[in-house]
């Protein structure tokens, strides 16, 4: 059944559906409808909803629940997520598979409210300390809130890490109409590492992120390094429109995304040949979208300029790469993207 | 020939590395005796700090997960509300417990998590080479209070036990001391209650252990440990500062 739902809610009943077991979060804006979703719905759902006294409790409480085996997430924004980002280098360090979502906001600091995709160096470069990476998935609307919730349990538990999804105070903010009934499969993985209790297991587990011998620690690392080679073979992904015969190429993630859009369609009423890339998992980064040749590929996002450096190292200066972006919770409108794709088609976009 | 001292079934073989005369080597002794009583080991699971305990996983023998500085509550928390049935405790310093992680105590405590908190208190920061500590007392010297930690310009040393009497959630707090033979003791029987509160009447429990650190603390085992019972258990009393269970029952 349809039903319309604000992103924010629409992740919190994906969450449900994919068989959460605990969240734990903090109250901020403009993700806080997920934690008050989940107050309200996952304990008649046999789940537990605890507000933490802070983020930095939350993403441990995350980590004291992905620890004993189950599925467990918490969300937030801005501020919020900086200090959630300790917890996410021990739960990547622990190997523990839990999903985060991000709604961002306007930074730095305590920045604003408004929508914002600033932390995109936050989300994919690391965020925490040390050598790890976490899978990252940019939704474009309401029903990919849901879907990609869902995948983004089966990911983590699947490669055992955490899984953020990277949305934005628009996605977390406005309703579409969303069929809750019909999202993707709930895949279900052993977890014979959890530390559940021995019972009758031989050998303790332990969860730790501690390895006081280099060379111990160094393989750990490396043979994390494989995984996520693996993971960006395996499951790089991206949205095409109009890309078959394109040669300006607007590449933007998320709600950027649907405005891009807009403004290819009418460049394309011009009779310029424009298309759009739009990367759905940020982490892995879509190289392979990249391999077609173009004339010039715009990088259009709500950042001073994040997503562009991926963008630059998959085009590898085989043709020009130019940025376009607004911040503080500014939105690129159509317009202002569309005159970008007008000068970059005769060459005078820098 | 009869056995009449062993080890723990729920401690591993594992030489512990800790100096000699530390408190932790008892303490994790007694609740391994503790859990053997209570025939726990296959239901317990331990969450251990960052501090020379944090290679407590390495001695227990129990599931253990290793937490971040200061957020073994947190971590328990998450635990505890998934696996209600375990018995779930905490094992943490005072650097830990007072200091980094002084929000998480108090708000686990307050929500009345049904978790046992051990709080080894040595006045100084071990693993790191004795720095000053939350509980450091006036006076001490420590490598970051060399003239002697002054109150009144690095703050007055926290009685967790006491401020922690005032949160509701709390169902029993007791300080032992780690120095005489009855003393310890006595801190297997607070150990002891707290776990059977945890697991019959889903309390929140907190036992804070008086221990000494004589490496850091520049001194011999035995003086370490008269000092404990000295100038340690004149500023942290020892005691039971809440049994809400206990008084019920009489």
């Amino acid at each position: 059944m349809k039903q319309m739902m604000k992103g924010n809610e629409a992740v919190a009943a994906a969450a449900i559906y994919s068989g959460v077991k605990c969240f734990f979060g903090y109250p901020i804006t403009p993700q806080t409808e997920i934690s008050a979703y989940m107050a309200k719905h996952l304990p008649e759902n046999g789940g537990v909803f605890l507000q933490a006294e802070s983020e930095i409790s939350a993403i441990n409480m995350v980590y004291g629940a992905a620890g004993a085996g189950f599925r467990v997430m918490t969300s937030s924004s801005g501020p919020g997520m900086s200090l959630k980002q300790e917890g996410i280098s021990f739960l990547a360090g622990a190997d523990l598979p839990c999903v985060i979502v991000n709604v961002m906001r306007g930074g730095p600091g305590l920045g604003g409210i408004q929508p914002s995709q600033a932390d995109y160096f936050q989300a994919v470069k690391g965020g925490g300390h040390g050598d790890y990476r976490l899978i990252v998935l940019a939704p474009a609307s309401v029903r990919e809130m849901a879907e990609f919730t869902v995948r983004a349990f089966n990911l983590a538990d699947k490669w055992r890490m955490p899984v953020m999804i990277l949305s934005d105070g628009i996605l977390g903010q406005m309703m579409e109409a969303v069929e809750i009934d019909e999202l993707p499969a709930v895949e279900h993985y052993e977890k014979p590492w959890a530390a559940s209790g021995r019972g009758e297991r031989k050998e303790h587990n332990i969860i730790k992120t501690l390895y006081l011998d280099p060379e111990e620690l160094e393989r750990m690392v490396f043979s994390r390094e494989e995984r996520y080679k693996e993971i960006a073979r395996e499951h790089q992904d991206w949205e095409e429109y109009l890309c078959d015969d394109a040669e300006i190429v607007v590449t933007a993630y998320g709600i950027t995304a649907r405005i891009a859009r807009a403004a290819v369609e009418r460049a394309r009423e011009k009779g310029i040949k424009a298309g759009l890339i739009r990367p759905i998992t940020l982490y892995p980064f879509p190289v392979k979208a990249f391999e077609n040749e173009r004339r010039a590929v715009i990088c259009a996002e709500m950042s001073a300029g994040q997503m562009v450096e991926d963008v630059r190292l998959a085009v590898n200066g085989r043709y020009p790469v130019y940025f376009y972006g607004r911040t503080g919770g500014m939105l690129p409108d159509e317009e202002e993207i569309l005159n970008c794709i007008e000068r970059a088609a005769k060459g005078e976009m820098v | 020939m009869k056995t009449i001292y062993k080890k723990p079934e729920s401690i591993s073989d594992k030489p512990f590395h800790y100096c000699p005369g530390c408190g932790h080597g008892v303490v994790h002794r007694l609740i391994g005796e503790v859990i053997d009583e209570l025939g726990e080991e296959k239901n317990t699971i331990a969450v251990v700090p960052v501090g020379c305990a944090v290679m407590g996983y390495d001695y227990l023998k129990c599931d253990v997960l290793e937490a971040a500085h200061g957020r073994a509550p947190a971590v328990a928390t998450g635990v505890k509300r998934c696996l209600p049935d375990r018995l779930v405790f905490s094992y943490q310093g005072d650097g830990d417990l007072a200091a980094i992680g002084t929000a998480e105590t108090i708000h686990a405590a307050a929500r009345g998590e049904n978790i046992t908190v051990i709080f080894i208190n040595n006045t100084i920061y071990g693993m790191t080479g004795g720095q000053m500590a939350p509980t450091t007392l006036c006076g001490q010297v420590t490598q970051t209070s060399p003239c002697g930690r002054d109150p009144y310009t690095q703050g007055f040393p926290l009685r967790m036990c006491e401020i922690l009497s005032q949160v509701d959630g709390v169902s029993y707090i007791e300080r032992c001391a780690i120095d005489t033979v009855q003393h310890i003791n006595a801190a297997k029987k607070a150990i002891k209650k707290a776990f059977i509160y945890q697991r019959e009447h889903g309390a929140y429990s907190f036992i804070e252990l008086l221990c000494a650190c004589p490496t850091n603390w520049g001194m011999t085992p035995a003086q370490a440990i008269e000092r404990v019972g000295r100038e340690m258990s004149e500023y942290f009393p020892l005691g039971v500062y809440i049994d809400k269970i206990g008084s019920c029952g009489r």
